[in-house]
């Protein structure tokens, strides 16, 4: 393959592009790996985890063995969880998980009870590029979502609309595209979908849950649903759900402004029209066209232009800060005691996960940002990226001892090598003063190094930093 | 327009107490004496005698007995029936309208931003606002106003790990440059430069906040007992808030309802009780206020274990200034008279805003709330 160097590293940048956005990001070293199999085939093998080598659970639980089934244990189901996310061969799995966490947001607040949660993230890594009707029906299947949405205490005689409600507001259609009695009739073919136990609850502690349907506690009256008269059960409500073009639409804008542009919060979405309405077009067209086969319609989005123009305009959330940290400096092989504190430090940047702070999920965008989260965005990346015993940040170094020591050059590769990213011309001078006022980078004596290390800090405390 | 207030401990400080997830109006300060309240509740329901009675048709919780002291004495004020026309039943968009006094489109800015905008026009203080927790509540957000949103006061800085001192500050210094010298490039990258500024100069005043911070007082170890304890630390040490902002819940009861929501209450009023506690040994209660609220009320029949959301809702105000007792009417609960099978709000929040803008932070109102409302007088003359 011949390509000139300005091909090569425009290549690079859309590569990086799409591993942070279908993933938690890719050291340079791992870019260059992956970048001569080209755009679409790493585009297939993000696709593909079933051809990956999965994250090896046992590592882990031989180290925490009491996180296998984690209960009430605050802390442990999101260390697992981002274990595995800094560790996977298969980032696209994990980064779906958060996805989904995001839309059907179910939280430890009120369920209590990490493993169901943990569960339902499970399904969502076996499923995720499935159909969304499967992933919706295991959703509501979901002992961890019968409880969070009260579904457990919707009965024939006495209906519980919460699961309804967001099952049309939140996870399928959005606000403006149905009734108040459309709510009333979807929340009674859901009657006698709840919940029991395994083994009895009481008193040996506290037991898994599973899915149990009540033929008795079932509503059997007929419902009109959207314009549908008939017997409708929980299934056929899903059914009629999916095939409107406003469910398309609305899923449509869950995943671009996941994967492609920030958007404004999803409640605003009944009052202020997309930002690029084409690409929602183009979306909806492949769910429907797809009958909602997330792989297709994923290959699709990243295959598209209007994913591969919209570089850096995404505000970082708090996950793809800290698992995209900890994947470019390296982690240890083995999991440390750290990794509590590092995935604590999600919950610290206001993502605290599996405990969404409603079902709403969290507000994505600028909305991460305030003096408190960037504060504390800053000072993670920071202490990482100076961390000279990570071998990702050794490998770093290794690259810049072979640049020329002008204070131009250093900037230059140091920005190319920890993305590339792009940087305004006002950051990039102020970069260039600093570096400069340093005085000379001597690799021998350790002053190449520390200068170095400073500038990185320095990068990663950029406003340009926060985006991906 | 308003004059500008210098930061003593004299100007009028405000704590907000957010009941997120909709707190039940009607088993908080429940009409005990009305027949519907048993028909209506006769699962949920709060016990004839365990109610705190405070007059002849309402009582308290038994979980906020701290609180009925508080009343007794007068320095607490009850607010009947809150809400607005036409009740949304969800809690985003209800918060966001509670937020933002926007009921009828999307709002950005809210009330509690506009207000320190008044207060400090020129950004003399970047903690005049400050947050407890994570999150930046709508409520607190406009144009220009930094808020300091703080989850641990005692390790607030940027770029602690650089050490040491003299190479963070040559650090900090160009960050410095770099955030300040890119304004004018989009209202995003303004908001970061924006950020990054206030950042810096917030962490710097409120580190003084817990050295300072001595009494003994003991709260209790729960989160709402934490976050109204950091509060009371940067209010003692005289830093110039003006406007405190935190949350507690869930309050979404839609089952389980009578565990949660005692327990709920229990955690809150004990820590509210020792908040005013902590500021009155330091000889620092009179110029602060309490406003709590929720997004809106519960059904007013309940669901057999808990209630579905709901419209109408009370609020309360406690203080040294406060003019105790109970304000506007309790909405009907005659089949005739609910909404939807829900409680009609008789008094606009808006209505309860005007009263702490003009009559407590003696600001303008009608810019702040959007309009002109009737105000009930919960505020000392």
């Amino acid at each position: 393959m011949v390509s000139t160097t300005s091909n090569l590293k425009s290549d690079i940048s859309l590569l990086a592009h799409l591993m942070r956005r279908a993933g938690f990001g890719a050291s340079r070293k791992d870019l260059e790996e992956i970048l001569p199999l080209g755009y679409e085939k790493n585009v297939e093998i993000l696709l593909t985890p079933q051809n990956n080598e999965p994250v090896d659970k046992f590592k882990f639980l031989r180290y925490y063995p009491m996180w296998w089934k984690p209960g009430t244990m605050g802390g442990a189901g999101q260390a697992t969880w981002v274990w595995t996310m800094v560790n996977s061969n298969s980032p696209l799995q994990e980064k779906l998980c958060v996805f989904y966490h995001n839309i059907f947001a179910t939280g430890v607040a009120k369920v209590d009870h990490y493993d169901e949660i943990e569960d339902m993230i499970e399904m969502f890594r076996e499923k995720g590029l499935g159909n969304y009707k499967d992933i919706l029906m295991s959703v509501a299947k979901s002992p961890a979502m019968i409880y969070w949405l009260d579904q457990n205490e919707n009965h024939a005689t006495a209906v519980n609309e919460n699961w309804g409600r967001e099952l049309l507001e939140l996870f399928t259609m959005g606000v403006g595209n149905y009734t108040e009695t459309d709510v009333r009739e979807a929340s009674r073919a859901f009657t006698g979908w709840t919940l029991e136990h395994k083994l009895p609850r009481f008193h040996m502690g506290r037991w898994d849950w599973e899915f149990k349907f009540v033929p008795e506690d079932h509503d059997y009256s007929e419902k009109e649903f959207l314009g549908h008269k008939g017997n409708f059960d929980g299934e056929e409500i899903v059914d009629i759900i999916l095939s409107k073009r406003s469910t398309a639409e609305f899923i449509a804008r869950h995943l671009y402004s996941f994967f492609v542009a920030d958007e404004p919060q999803v409640p605003a979405w009944s009052v202020t029209p997309p930002k690029d309405p084409k690409a929602i077009k183009f979306l909806a067209d492949s769910l429907l066209e797809s009958d909602y086969h997330m792989e297709t319609v994923l290959r699709k989005l990243f295959n598209s232009d209007f994913f591969k123009s919209q570089l850096f305009e995404r505000v970082k959330n708090p996950t793809e800060v800290v698992v995209g940290t900890l994947r470019l400096v390296g982690n240890p092989e083995l999991p440390t005691p750290e990794i509590m504190e590092q995935a604590s430090q999600i919950a610290y940047m206001g993502q605290d996960l599996l405990n969404p702070p409603s079902v709403e999920g969290w507000h994505n965008g600028i909305e991460w940002i305030n003096s408190g989260t960037l504060m504390k965005r800053t000072n993670f990346v920071s202490e990482l990226i100076s961390d000279t015993s990570r071998p990702g940040v050794v490998d770093l170094l290794e690259r810049l001892k072979k640049v020329d020591a002008n204070a131009a050059s250093l900037v230059d590769e140091s920005l190319n090598l920890l993305g590339p990213l792009e940087v305004s011309e006002i950051t990039r001078t102020e970069l260039i003063n600093h570096v400069e006022s340093l005085g000379s980078f001597d690799w021998s004596n350790n002053s190449g190094l520390q200068r170095t290390i400073e500038l990185f800090q320095l990068i990663v405390a950029t406003k340009e930093y926060q985006f991906c | 327009m308003t004059t500008i207030s210098k930061p003593t401990t004299k100007d009028p400080v405000i704590v907000v107490l957010q009941l997120s997830g909709g707190n039940d109006y009607l088993n908080t300060v429940v009409p005990y004496t009305k027949s519907e309240y048993r028909d209506y509740r006769p699962t949920v329901n709060v016990g004839e005698e365990d109610i705190i009675t405070i007059s002849d048709d309402v009582g308290l919780h038994p979980a906020m007995a701290p609180l009925a002291d508080i009343y007794k004495n007068g320095n607490m004020a009850i607010i009947h029936g809150v809400g607005y026309e036409n009740s949304v039943r969800s809690h985003f968009r209800s918060m966001d309208i509670w937020h933002t006094c926007e009921p009828d489109k999307l709002g950005t800015e809210g009330w509690l931003g506009r207000a320190i905008q008044n207060i400090d026009p020129k950004k003399e203080n970047v903690v005049t606002g400050v947050s407890i927790g994570p999150s930046l509540y709508r409520a607190l957000v406009a144009p220009g106003v930094p808020i300091a949103t703080v989850e641990n006061l005692d390790s607030y800085g940027l770029l602690t790990d650089i050490s040491p001192e003299d190479k963070r500050d040559r650090v900090l210094d160009r960050y410095k440059k770099m955030y300040s010298t890119s304004l004018g490039s989009g209202p995003v990258m303004d908001f970061l430069s924006q950020t990054g500024l206030d950042a810096l100069k917030g962490a710097d005043i409120l580190n003084v906040a817990p050295e300072k911070y001595s009494s003994s007082v003991e709260y209790a170890e729960n989160s709402i007992s934490k976050k109204l304890k950091s509060i009371a630390k940067i209010h003692l040490a005289d830093l110039g808030t003006k406007v405190f902002y935190c949350d507690h819940g869930s309050f979404d009861t839609h089952a389980n309802q009578l565990a949660s929501h005692r327990y709920l209450w229990d955690n809150a009023s004990v820590a509210i009780r020792d908040f005013f506690d902590d500021l009155k040994e330091h000889d620092a209660d009179e110029n602060v206020i309490m406003f709590i609220f929720s997004e809106f009320g519960r059904r007013v029949r309940d669901n057999g274990a808990g209630t579905d959301h709901g419209s109408g809702g009370v609020c309360m105000v406690i203080g040294n200034s406060v003019v105790g007792g109970e304000y506007g009417q309790y909405p009907s609960m005659k089949e005739s008279d609910l909404d939807q099978g829900d409680l009609v709000p008789d008094m606009d929040f808006r209505s309860v805003y005007t009263t702490l803008i003009e009559d407590w932070m003696k600001l303008d109102p009608v810019p702040i709330v959007g309009g002109t409302f009737e105000k009930p007088s919960f505020i000392a003359k």
